[in-house]
C-alpha cells in the first residue's frame, strides 16, 4: 500500500468549498466603499484571493471531507507517544493523560480573552496563582513566572533576570559558564542575552570537572548554567559544593530543569543550591509535545531575584485574584499576554491528579525504568559512565560503529521494530551516543520488547548488515536525503516546481 | 490518580534484575538535606481521582465569564473568531498531539508534511518567498525579525511605530536591550511619515510596521516601504492573517520580512496562549532565519518526503552562534492554522475578512452616532477602531460588564495620551443585534 499522501494543494478542485460563512452581503468589489482601494488586493497588481488568475492562491480549494481525510491520513504517518514507545532522551515523552485534554478544552477556559477585566476571569487567575505556588513548593523556589512559552525562553528570562540583578548590584559581569554536555539552547540563550559563553569540561565520571570550573570562575562570571540531572542522565553529586564555589565568587547558579522528571517531589533544587531554574511543563508535567510545541517553560527564582521577573504577576487579595504589573526592576515582557495558559492548565490538572505522593512515584519509577534499560542493554552498548543513572541513560554504539553500523543505522532500524528512536549524537561528548528515556509510564513488558529489539538489531548488524544500513524499510518513506534538502532547499510547494 | 503501568510485582522484578535491594539505593547520591518534603498548609495535596479533578476544574471554569457566554468587543491582538469543528477534532488526534519535533523524519511524515503545507500557505498569504515552521507568538516573531535585520545589515538602530502592538514593542525592548530602538509617533492613528523620514538614516537596520495596526488602522505600507528601502533598511511588517483575505499582502508593497500573530487562524483565545508566531521573508535571508524549517526531499527509492532542514542555523548544532535560541515552537498551533486555512480556502478567507470589515464599520457607524462618543481617527480601518468618549473608558467598561457585555479595550494602559479612548473590535462573531445592544448600553451610560 502506498502510504504517501498528496499535498493538500494537489487535491484542489476549483470552486470546491469547506467552511462557509453567513453572507456578509458585500463582495470584494464593495470593500472599496469602506476602505480605499489602494489597500485592497484588487487595488494593485495582485488580484482578489479567490478570483481566477494564472497562478491561483496556494490556499487549497477542498471540502471538509477532503480536509478531514487528508489530515487524518497525515496523522497516521507519525509515530507518537499515544501509538508507540517514544524513548526520546531529554524530552520526557510520557503518557499525556486524556483528562488534561478535556479540562483544557472547557469553554470557560478556552474563551477567556487576555484583556478581560480580572473580575470576569477569576477561575483562570485562580488556577494560575495555584500553579505558581505548586511549582514553588516542588522546587523550593520563592517565586515563579509562568510567562515563558518554552524552555529556551525560560532560559532567556533567567539570564535577563541575572543581568538585571548584577546591574542592580552595580557589578559588571559578562560571561556565563556552560558545561560541554549542556543542551544547545543554554549557550544560544546566553549569547542572545548578551553574554559570552565559556564551556567547562566534564570529568571521567561524567560530571562537571570541579577543578576546571574553579579555574574558569572569576568576577566576570555572572551565571553558571547546569542541567540537573545532567544530559548523561547522572545526578551532579557534588552540586552543593559547586554551588558554594559559584556563590563564593558572587555568581549565580541556574538549573536547566529539562530533566526534572528525575527529581520531581524527590529533591528540591533550591536546597541543592540553585538560585533560579526553569521547568519544561511539556516534559515533567505531561503537557503534550504537539509535534514540537506548544510547551511552557516557567522560571523559578529565589527571593532576591523575584523583583526582576517578567511582567505581569498574579496576586491574591482576600478571596480575589488580581493581575499586577511587576516592579520597575522587572526585565519587562518576553511575549505578548500572560503565557501559554492552555499548557499551564494541563500541567495544573496533572499536578492535582497526582498530588505530591503521585509525583514522587513519577520520579522514582522514571529512575527505576531507566536503570532497568541500562542494566538490560549495557552488555550490548557501552554506557558512558558505568553506574546507576537517573531518569535516562546514555549508551554508545561505538563498538558496532567500528564494523560500519552507526548509531543512526541502529535507530533507523528501531523504527521498523515499532519503536521511535532515542535522542542520538547527544550529548556531544559521547561518541555514537544514544540517550534513552523510558519515563515512568512505560511498563516492564514494553521495556523488555525494546531490549529485545535492540539486541536483535545488533545480531542483524553482524548477520545482514545491509538490512540495518538501509533501514527503515516499513515506514511511509525510506531513509531521506537530508543533505540535498539543505543544499537545494525546497521549502514551499510551487505548482510547477 | 497515577499513570504508572508497572505493578508492584513487576517493580520487584525490575529491582531484582538491576541488582539493588531498595529503590532508594538508585538515588542515594542525592544529598539527604535536599530531599523534598510536602509543606505544612501547602497548596500541594495528595493525588485525587479523575472524577474529582474534573469536578474541581469545571467549577473553576464556571467562575469565568467569557466570550463563550456574553458578547465581546475586545480585540487588541487576540480575536474571537469562529473555529470550525474540524480544527480541534483533527489537532487532538494523538498522533499529532503526542509526537515531538520530527527528529526522525521517516516516522514523522505527518507533522513534516503539514509543516511544509503551513509554510506554503503562510508565504503565499503574506506574499513572501519562504516561511518557517512557527515561533512562539506575534511578539516573538516580530522581535526575531528585528534581530534578523540587525544581523543582515550590521546596523543597530531600529525604528518601530508606536502603532505597533504595545506588548510586541515591550518584547522587542526586552530582547533588544543593547539595540538603539526608537519609536515613531502616530498621527490620526497611523505612523507619522514626517517623523519617520527624520529618524531614517544609514544606521537604521529596519522599520517595523503593523498593519492593520494596533488601532485597527491601515498603514501606508507602500510609501513607508519606499522610504525604508531608500535608506538601505529592511521593512518588517506584522499583519493579522485574516485581514490578508482582502488586503494587499506585505510582500506586494515591499516587505522584506512579514510576521503575524496566527491566533485568528482557528486558535482559541485561551487567555493569551498558546498562540502562533508567523514568520516569513524573502529568500535571500533564508540562511539567517530563526526556528525550524521543513523541506522537501527524496528518500532512497526516489520518493518524495519531508525533513527538517537548514539545521546548521539552529541551537542544537550551532550553539552560541545559532540564529536564535528557539527549540520547541508552536507546531500544533501551526497545524491548527493549516487546517483552518484548508477548510476556508481562498473564498472562505475572503468571506470572513469581509464580514469583519463590514461588522466593524457597522459598529463604528452606530457608536459614533451615540451622543458622547466619536471615532478618534479618520484613517481607514479593518476590524477595530478607536472610540473617544466623554466618559471615563474604565467606567464604561464596568457599566458594560454589569450589562453582560465585554466592552472594548481602554487604551490608557498603553497610551496615556489616549486615556479617553477605547479600542473596539468586531469580528464575524458579532451580530448586528449585539452591536445594537452595545450601543444601547453606551447611550444609557451617557444618560
Amino acid at each position: 500500500m502506498d502510504k504517501r499522501v498528496p499535498l493538500i494543494f494537489e487535491q484542489t478542485v476549483s470552486g470546491r468549498r469547506g467552511t462557509t460563512f453567513p453572507s456578509s452581503g458585500i463582495s470584494v468589489s464593495d470593500a472599496k466603499n469602506l476602505i480605499p482601494e489602494q489597500f485592497l488586493r484588487t487595488g494593485g497588481d495582485e488580484v482578489s484571493l479567490s478570483s481566477f488568475r494564472k497562478e491561483p492562491a496556494l490556499l487549497a480549494e477542498v471540502s471538509e471531507p477532503d480536509v478531514v481525510r487528508h489530515y487524518t491520513r497525515l496523522s497516521q504517518l507519525n509515530f507518537s507517544a499515544d501509538t508507540h514507545f517514544y524513548p526520546l532522551g531529554s524530552c520526557t515523552m510520557k503518557h499525556n493523560p486524556k483528562i488534561n485534554e478535556k479540562i483544557s478544552s472547557l469553554p470557560g477556559f478556552t474563551h477567556a480573552h487576555p484583556y478581560q477585566p480580572d473580575e470576569q476571569i477569576q477561575g483562570t487567575l485562580e488556577f494560575l496563582w495555584q500553579l505558581e505556588k505548586m511549582l514553588c513548593e516542588l522546587t523550593g523556589m520563592d517565586a515563579f513566572s509562568l510567562h515563558p512559552a518554552a524552555g529556551a525562553q525560560g532560559e532567556l528570562v533567567g539570564l535577563l533576570c541575572c543581568r538585571n540583578y548584577f546591574d542592580f548590584l552595580g557589578e559588571k559581569r559578562s560571561t556565563v559558564i556552560v558545561p560541554d554536555s549542556a543542551h544547545g539552547t543554554n549557550p544560544a540563550s546566553a549569547a542572545l542575552a548578551g553574554y559570552s559563553v565559556i564551556p567547562v569540561p566534564s570529568n571521567k565520571r561524567g560530571r562537571i570537572d570541579k577543578d576546571a570550573l574553579r579555574k574558569s570562575l572569576n568576577k566576570d562570571v555572572a551565571l553558571v548554567m547546569i542541567t540537573c540531572p545532567n544530559t548523561l542522565g547522572l545526578f551532579e553529586d557534588e552540586i552543593q559544593e559547586i554551588a558554594e564555589i559559584v556563590h563564593a565568587c558572587g555568581a549565580l547558579l541556574y538549573m536547566d530543569g529539562a530533566n526534572f522528571n528525575a527529581l520531581v517531589a524527590l529533591a528540591e533544587p533550591a536546597k541543592l543550591g540553585f538560585d533560579m531554574m526553569h521547568l519544561n511543563l511539556h516534559k515533567t508535567f505531561s503537557v503534550p509535545h504537539g509535534g514540537g510545541g506548544p510547551g511552557a517553560g516557567p522560571v523559578g527564582v529565589r527571593k532576591n531575584l523575584e523583583k526582576f521577573l517578567p511582567d505581569s504577576r498574579i496576586v491574591k487579595e482576600g478571596e480575589k485574584f488580581r493581575t499586577v504589573p511587576e516592579s520597575s526592576q522587572s526585565i519587562g515582557q518576553v511575549r505578548s499576554f500572560f503565557g501559554n495558559t492552555g499548557a499551564l492548565l494541563r500541567a495544573y490538572a496533572y499536578i492535582l491528579s497526582l498530588g505530591h505522593d503521585g509525583l514522587k512515584s513519577v520520579s522514582e519509577n522514571a529512575i527505576l525504568n531507566a536503570n532497568y534499560l541500562l542494566k538490560n542493554l549495557k552488555g550490548n552498548f557501552k554506557p558512558y559512565v558505568d553506574e546507576p543513572c537517573m531518569h535516562e541513560c546514555v549508551l554508545s554504539a561505538s563498538e558496532s560503529a567500528k564494523d560500519g553500523i552507526k548509531t543512526l543505522d541502529i535507530v533507523k532500524r528501531l523504527l521498523d521494530y515499532g519503536f521511535y528512536a532515542p535522542t542520538i549524537y547527544f550529548p556531544l561528548i559521547v561518541p555514537e551516543a544514544m540517550m534513552i528515556e523510558p519515563t515512568e509510564t512505560e511498563s516492564k513488558k514494553t521495556l523488555d520488547a525494546f531490549t529485545e529489539a535492540m539486541r536483535a538489531i545488533l545480531q542483524e548488524s553482524k548477520q545482514s548488515p545491509e538490512t540495518v544500513k538501509l533501514a527503515p524499510h516499513t515506514t511511509p518513506v525510506r531513509r531521506l536525503d537530508e543533505v540535498t534538502a539543505a543544499r537545494n532547499p525546497i521549502l514551499r510547494w510551487k505548482r510547477h516546481g | 490518580m497515577q499513570f504508572i503501568s508497572n505493578t508492584s510485582q513487576e517493580k520487584k522484578e525490575i529491582l531484582e534484575t538491576i541488582g539493588v535491594n531498595r529503590l532508594e539505593d538508585l538515588f542515594a547520591n542525592i544529598p539527604r538535606d535536599s530531599l523534598f518534603s510536602p509543606k505544612i498548609n501547602g497548596v500541594l495535596r495528595k493525588g485525587i481521582s479523575e472524577m474529582e479533578v474534573s469536578r474541581e476544574l469545571q467549577s473553576l471554569a464556571d467562575k469565568n465569564r467569557t466570550v463563550a457566554q456574553i458578547p465581546s468587543f475586545l480585540g487588541a491582538g487576540a480575536y474571537h473568531h469562529f473555529v470550525p469543528a474540524a480544527v480541534p477534532a483533527l489537532i487532538s488526534r494523538g498522533e499529532f498531539l503526542t509526537a515531538y519535533t520530527p527528529y526522525q523524519p521517516e516516522a514523522s511524515q505527518g507533522t513534516l508534511q503539514a509543516t511544509f503545507e503551513f509554510q506554503t500557505m503562510i508565504s503565499e498569504l503574506y506574499g513572501m518567498d519562504v516561511a518557517n515552521a512557527s515561533l512562539y507568538d506575534g511578539a516573538s516573531a516580530l522581535t526575531e525579525a528585528a534581530l534578523l535585520a540587525v544581523r543582515e545589515t550590521g546596523r543597530r538602530k531600529i525604528l518601530v511605530s508606536r502603532t505597533v502592538h504595545p506588548e510586541y514593542r515591550q518584547t522587542l525592548k526586552t530582547y533588544g536591550k543593547s539595540l538603539n530602538i526608537r519609536e515613531i509617533p502616530f498621527l490620526n492613528g497611523t505612523t507619522s511619515l514626517d517623523s519617520l523620514e527624520k529618524e531614517l538614516d544609514d544606521q537604521t537596520a529596519c522599520v517595523i510596521l503593523q498593519t492593520p495596526n494596533f488601532f485597527g488602522s491601515l498603514e501606508e505600507g507602500e510609501k513607508i516601504g519606499a522610504m525604508t528601502h531608500a535608506a538601505g533598511s529592511l521593512l518588517i511588517v506584522s499583519s493579522n492573517p485574516i485581514s490578508l483575505g482582502i488586503l494587499k499582502s506585505p510582500g506586494n508593497y515591499g516587505a522584506d520580512i512579514a510576521t503575524g500573530e496566527g491566533q485568528p487562524l482557528g486558535i482559541s483565545l485561551n487567555y493569551g496562549g498558546p498562540y502562533l508566531g508567523l514568520f516569513s521573508c524573502k529568500e535571500r535571508y533564508l540562511r539567517k532565519i530563526p526556528g525550524r524549517i521543513a523541506g522537501m526531499t527524496k528518500d532512497r527509492d526516489g520518493q518524495r518526503g519531508f525533513v527538517l532542514t537548514l539545521q546548521t542555523r539552529e541551537q542544537h548544532i550551532r550553539r552560541e552562534k545559532a540564529t536564535s535560541n528557539i527549540c520547541t515552537n508552536e507546531a500544533l498551533m501551526a497545524l491548527a492554522a493549516t487546517i483552518y486555512l484548508s477548510l476556508l480556502g481562498p473564498k472562505g478567507l475572503e468571506e470572513v475578512a469581509l464580514l469583519n470589515l463590514k461588522n466593524a464599520h457597522i459598529l463604528a457607524d452606530k457608536i459614533s452616532q451615540a451622543p458622547g462618543f466619536e471615532l478618534a481617527f479618520t484613517s481607514p480601518f479593518f476590524n477595530e477602531c478607536v472610540v473617544r468618549s466623554a466618559q471615563d473608558p474604565y467606567q464604561i467598561q464596568d457599566h458594560l460588564s454589569h450589562k453582560g457585555i465585554i466592552g472594548g479595550f481602554p487604551l490608557d494602559k498603553f497610551y496615556p495620551d489616549l486615556s479617553d479612548c477605547t479600542l473596539y473590535c468586531a469580528t464575524e462573531m458579532n451580530t448586528e443585534k449585539e452591536i445594537e445592544s452595545l450601543v444601547a448600553a453606551l447611550k444609557q451610560f451617557h444618560g
